[in-house]
């Protein structure tokens, strides 16, 4: 047991995986894929050991693996932090990919890039462990653009496609600009700390003028708001579904994307002492949680809903940190990964049936034809919605509980708001693809089918782990090493605001059943009603089109005119092809008087001499 | 002789040998040429081995008279600044052998070219007398521009003419430079010595001067902006081998000056200037990034990156402090590594298809996988992705930058975001996509061209992952010279 | 005779010599005139020599004779040679040399 709870472990068997897929996983393509998913199991095993392992003594352990880099005070070595928050993470991340790797078998089968999806998708784990299990900001920061390398070559994993590869380089563009911000405050760690371990900062961290720490903070807060999708830098998300599905769920639903929350709560250290960057923090998330679940509303297309719908979640997870409550962002983070997950992937399981159809308003009535996707479909729903006895009910009711205790009511009424949207745009989406009437093609009708069992008994698994992951006690352990919120409420008002949230989410489904099922309140009319707010909201509030006009189309602008005016035609023309053509010049007037005439030469020196002589005399 | 000297005129006696054969036996000159620069490369390990890293100060030297009346010496000696430049010479030169297959005009005096550049620029890194110093310096100019001249492409006549003008009138100064130290040196001493660390600490009213007459010149061969138009047009010219050579060795050689005589001998000038030439320096690494993303030329790009990232390293020479410092070595090697990779990959696509217009090239992930995979590995650490060998020292210089003054770090740190654009940039338009026309069916990479990728592949990983024994190896030279 | 005539002499037949040079256009006459400054050269230095008692100027105009007479040779089959090859004996004909 001793030497199985290691944590370089965990990330030695994903690393196995993509060198054995890379050098032989061509030659044996049939087994690529349990391969893959065999190391990730293996991870998921190392990482139940670290949990029972680290469970029983109860402190922090961190392993150093080797030293990284040394030059003079700047000391990083490759080291492990293990302790409660990382063990959740690793759980979840190896739970996960576990789950959706075993779906990719089946999902992917017929992809000509079978070995090289289950590489980046190996690759893609050992980088999310790298960063949920690192003891230092600048490893953390290895795994961090690494997650995001993956992310690149998953999106644009149909490389020959355009759309696919363009949304990759704008998914690894956006996460730069955050990266960029993510470097500069691990500097500036480094220049005030002097170090850039976790356990260390954390213990300096009162010796620092606050005004320092909140400048890390917001750097480091830029960093997350390109990871995990957050206004201003979310535009990314909803082009990375270009991406297969299965990397839809992992990457940009269930782990990937929560690295930022992830961050601020292991740097809840600092954040802790910088109220400001707090608040940013808490109203980045609330506002990205509103404003993405509108956009989710009048969306047609299954797996951008989704899309919103996670970026609206990572807001409640933000929104929760924001406030202090750290657990409870890492426990709706967890929650969410399970039910998010299954949502994609039984988004992914429809499109498998309806061979790839992605519109809604092209489905209809498929609980018939797929059972299994309809009833875990229908639990991932019900999760996330926050129906009462499923997990996203504790998560989501703990955010809004502390947010309320806090005092923040505005933030708390936004945050309640919209969960009933959520609730709204999930049942929406459900009515229209398994209920109402069949709307896709006649032809298609014949080859809707269920998925094969190596796709739906991942489903199963996750609709388990999505109604049971809300009552293991993970905010009671993480409270080990996250501070909680101090304010305490009476359990009278606490079970009012539970009250409140299952009304609020029973209005939700109701008027999605309403709507779309019965009729009752034609959705055309109410289209018609708010013509202006709908096409604002189908259009996404033109935040494309804006950053378009505002920063990519001047950028480009201008590096073409710095290039033609500056570089080709002031420095290259003018200083160097200038300078050469005075000298031509020069040689040409001097050349004039290379007539070839002896007569002329001899009336030359004949000049200078005279010169000569005047001057002389 | 000593084993620096030996180094030095390895391929010297290569080149003497290949003059007695004929020229039609083009096989036999390419395995001799190679042969040498590969016993050279040995010698380079053999060096690394005697080099003690725990000393800082010069170490295998070697002294014998050479022009008493001037003070001149045969002085060489290698520290931990040389070290590793020297052997990312060696290592280079072997690779560009194996590279130049595709030359086929004069293929003789190619490789004669080749390794008497070999010793040129060893010649620049090991010799401690300055007349020396400059012979070397610009001898290398010579071989370079026959290259360029000779086999390069299109536009190469302007280009070969530019490239040895611009590198010559930069040289003036440099001389210049040189003997104003020479002179402040010996009316101070009454001693007439070329010796290099003789000239450190000088003092002079006319120190300002003379420190921009020798910065002029190692700034153009940086080529720090705005001196580096010279650079797109010697590279998209040169054969692949040349532009390895001048991407992977002759840009630090600019570098290696300002480390080694511009800024010990000038301490407080240079103190002084580090203001603007940071300035220069973030300049090129963001416009020369923004530049880079709007050429048409797959290898202006490159070039162009090249300015980008050189702009870091002087970013970190001109922190003055370890970080800094070390990075900027660090990151030399890194680029000589990926910028000659990517040369490399480009010259590779260039001799299928005859064209490096970007806009000409396309979906060769399809048809050239293994390419493809290298070619977006290079890419990718080139753009300073964490656990390649790019972020080591972009990382490095950035702190460097920071502890200097953070708003030049944090300057410098947008150019992560740029280098990101103008690499994704080709990769999306060369790499993926749907191959049209003559893109379809190309080959693979052949054997040759795996045995000269997969060494420099395996570097990127190795410096990247651990980078700990390469820092070691220059690590108390620089604490000497922050010092 | 004083001194002060051969000078005149000499630098009369020198100028001579040069307008000769600048006005003249056939080359055989252009050789000539060479001569004819050659000439007021070597009388100047064995004025000077006797001036200065001195036996040196009268060596340099031996030098300067033969000199000039292998000149005149060299200058007059390059200009046989030139007269074959165009027909002319016009200086003007010869701007080989212009820029």
């Amino acid at each position: 047991m001793e030497c199985l709870s290691h944590p370089a472990l965990v990330l030695l068997f994903p690393l196995t995986g993509i060198l054995w897929n890379t050098f032989f996983g061509f030659k044996f393509k049939k087994y690529a894929g349990y391969i893959a998913s065999g190391m990730i199991f293996l991870s998921f095993l190392i990482s139940t050991i670290l949990f029972f392992h680290h469970s029983q003594s109860n402190v922090v352990w961190t392993k150093d693996l080797y030293t990284w880099i040394r030059v003079g005070n700047l000391d990083i070595s490759i080291s492990f932090l293990i302790d409660p928050l990382s063990i959740v993470m690793l759980l979840v991340v190896t739970s996960v990919s576990l789950v959706v790797h075993i779906y990719s078998i089946g999902y992917m089968k017929e992809d000509e890039g079978f070995v090289r999806f289950f590489i980046y998708l190996n690759l893609f784990v050992l980088s999310m462990l790298l960063l949920v299990s690192a003891n230092n900001f600048l490893m953390m920061f290895i795994g961090w653009e690494c997650v995001g390398l993956c992310s690149y070559l998953l999106i644009g994993f149909w490389y020959k496609e355009r759309a696919p590869v363009f949304a990759g380089k704008k998914a690894f563009i956006v996460n730069r600009i955050g990266d960029f911000g993510f470097l500069c405050g691990i500097i500036l760690i480094f220049l005030n700390f002097g170090v850039l371990d976790f356990i260390t900062v954390s213990q300096h961290v009162n010796n620092i003028n606050p005004v320092i720490i909140t400048v890390i903070c917001f750097l480091l807060f830029l960093g997350c708001i390109g990871k995990s999708a957050q206004i201003p830098l979310y535009i990314w998300l909803p082009d990375a579904m270009e991406g297969p599905t299965p990397v839809s769920a992992l990457i940009h639903a269930a782990t990937m994307v929560t690295a930022g929350v992830y961050l601020v709560a292991r740097c809840n250290f600092l954040f802790g002492l910088s109220p400001c960057a707090m608040n940013l923090v808490a109203i980045t998330g609330v506002l990205t949680a509103f404003f993405s679940a509108t956009i989710a509303i009048t969306n047609t297309d299954m797996k951008r809903i989704l899309a919103y719908s996670t970026i609206s979640q990572l807001g409640y997870m933000f929104f929760a940190c924001g406030i202090g409550a750290y657990s409870a962002g890492i426990f709706h983070l967890a929650t969410h990964a399970f039910f998010k997950g299954l949502l994609f992937l039984a988004a992914g399981s429809v499109m498998h049936s309806l061979s790839g159809e992605l519109n809604i308003f092209k489905m209809g009535n498929l609980s018939k034809y797929t059972p299994y996707t309809f009833w875990t479909f229908i639990i991932a729903g019900l999760a996330i919605s926050g129906f009462p006895g499923l997990s996203g009910f504790f998560s989501k009711d703990k955010i809004l509980i502390s947010a309320f205790s806090s005092g923040k009511y505005l933030l708390w009424l936004s945050g309640l708001f919209t969960a009933y949207i959520t609730a709204f745009y999930i049942f929406r989406m459900i009515m229209l693809i398994f209920f109402t009437t069949e709307r896709f093609d006649r032809e298609k009708r014949q080859h809707t089918h269920e998925s094969p069992y190596i796709m739906t008994i991942p489903l199963i698994i996750l609709a388990l782990l999505s109604i049971i992951a809300g009552y293991i006690p993970i905010p009671e352990y993480l409270s080990r090493v996250l501070p909680e919120p101090s304010f305490v409420l009476p359990s009278s008002t606490k079970h009012l605001l539970e009250l409140l949230s299952v009304v609020v989410c029973l209005a939700g489904i109701v008027t999605a059943f309403l709507i779309y099922q019965k009729n009752i309140i034609s959705s055309s009319r109410i289209k018609q009603k708010f013509l202006k707010l709908y096409t604002l909201l189908f259009n996404k509030y033109y935040v494309d089109e804006f950053y378009d006009e505002l920063i990519v189309k001047p950028v480009n602008r201008f590096s073409l005119e710095f290039k033609n005016k500056i570089d080709d035609l002031l420095i290259d023309g003018l200083f160097v092809n200038g300078s050469g053509l005075v000298i031509k010049l020069t040689g040409l007037l001097t050349n004039l008087m290379q007539t070839g005439y002896i007569r002329h030469y001899v009336l030359f020196i004949l000049a200078g001499m005279i010169i000569i002589l005047v001057i002389i005399l | 002789m000593g084993i620096l000297s030996l180094l030095i005129f390895l391929p010297v006696i290569g080149s003497i040998v290949l003059l007695f054969l004929p020229k039609e036996k083009e096989y036999h000159i390419r395995a001799i040429a190679f042969a040498f620069t590969i016993v050279t490369l040995f010698t380079g390990i053999r060096t690394l081995i005697l080099f003690d890293s725990s000393l800082a100060g010069f170490q295998l030297v070697e002294i014998k008279e050479w022009i008493p009346n001037l003070g001149a010496k045969y002085h060489l000696g290698i520290d931990g600044i040389s070290i590793l430049l020297v052997l990312l010479t060696v290592f280079l030169s072997p690779i560009c052998v194996l590279a130049s297959s595709a030359i086929t005009k004069s293929v003789k005096s190619f490789h004669i070219s080749l390794l008497l550049l070999e010793t040129a620029m060893l010649g620049v890194f090991l010799s401690l007398d300055v007349l020396l110093f400059y012979i070397f310096w610009e001898f290398m100019l010579i071989p370079m521009a026959i290259f360029i001249g000779i086999w390069g492409s299109g536009n190469r006549i302007y280009a070969a003419i530019k490239f040895f003008l611009f590198t010559m009138a930069g040289s003036v100064f440099l001389l210049f430079g040189l003997i104003a130290l020479y002179i402040i040196h010996y009316k101070h001493t009454g001693i007439l010595s070329l010796y290099l660390p003789d000239f450190y600490n000088t003092h002079s009213h006319l120190g300002k001067l003379f420190f921009l007459f020798i910065s002029f010149g190692f700034a153009i061969k940086v080529p720090l902006w705005p001196f580096h138009t010279w650079l797109p047009d010697a590279h998209t010219e040169a054969p692949t081998a040349g532009s390895v050579i001048l991407a992977g060795i002759l840009l630090k050689m600019g570098v290696y000056g300002f480390l080694r005589i511009a800024i010990p001998v000038f301490p407080e000038e240079s103190q002084y200037f580090a203001p603007y030439i940071l300035g220069l320096s973030i300049i090129g690494i963001i416009f020369g990034g923004l530049v880079a993303m709007k050429q048409s030329d797959v290898k202006r790009l490159v070039a162009y990156s090249s300015v980008s990232h050189l702009g870091f390293v002087m970013l970190g020479v001109f922190s003055f402090n370890l970080q800094g410092i070390t990075g900027s070595i660090i990151q030399m090697i890194n680029h000589g590594i990926n910028t000659g990779l990517l040369f490399l990959l480009v010259g590779m696509i260039y001799e299928r298809r005859h064209t490096r217009e970007i806009a000409d090239i396309n979906g060769l992930a399809v048809s050239m996988p293994r390419y493809s995979s290298i070619f977006v590995i290079t890419t990718l650490a080139s753009m300073a992705l964490p656990g390649t060998n790019g972020f080591i020292g972009e990382f490095l210089c950035l702190v460097g930058g920071f502890k200097y003054n953070p708003l030049s770090g944090f300057l410098a740190s947008l150019g992560v975001i740029v280098s990101a654009m103008y690499l994704l940039l080709v990769n999306q338009k060369v790499i993926f996509g749907r191959p049209t026309g003559n893109n379809v069916n190309l080959k693979d990479l052949s054997i040759r061209e795996w045995i000269v990728l997969v060494p420099l592949v395996s570097f990127i990983f190795l410096i990247g992952l651990y980078p700990l024994p390469f820092i070691k190896l220059i690590e108390t030279t620089i604490l000497e010279y922050v010092k | 005779m004083s001194l002060v005539c051969v000078f005149g002499t000499s630098l009369l037949l020198f100028c001579i010599g040069l307008i000769g040079i600048l006005t003249r256009r056939n080359i055989i006459i252009v050789l000539l005139s060479i001569e004819l400054m050659l000439t007021a050269c070597n009388i100047s230095f064995v004025a000077g020599s006797r001036l200065v008692s001195n036996i040196d100027g009268e060596i340099i105009v031996l030098f300067t004779i033969a000199i000039s007479a292998a000149e005149a040779a060299l200058g007059l089959s390059l200009a046989i040679l030139w007269a074959r090859l165009t027909g002319t004996t016009d200086i003007d004909s010869i701007s080989l040399l212009r820029g």
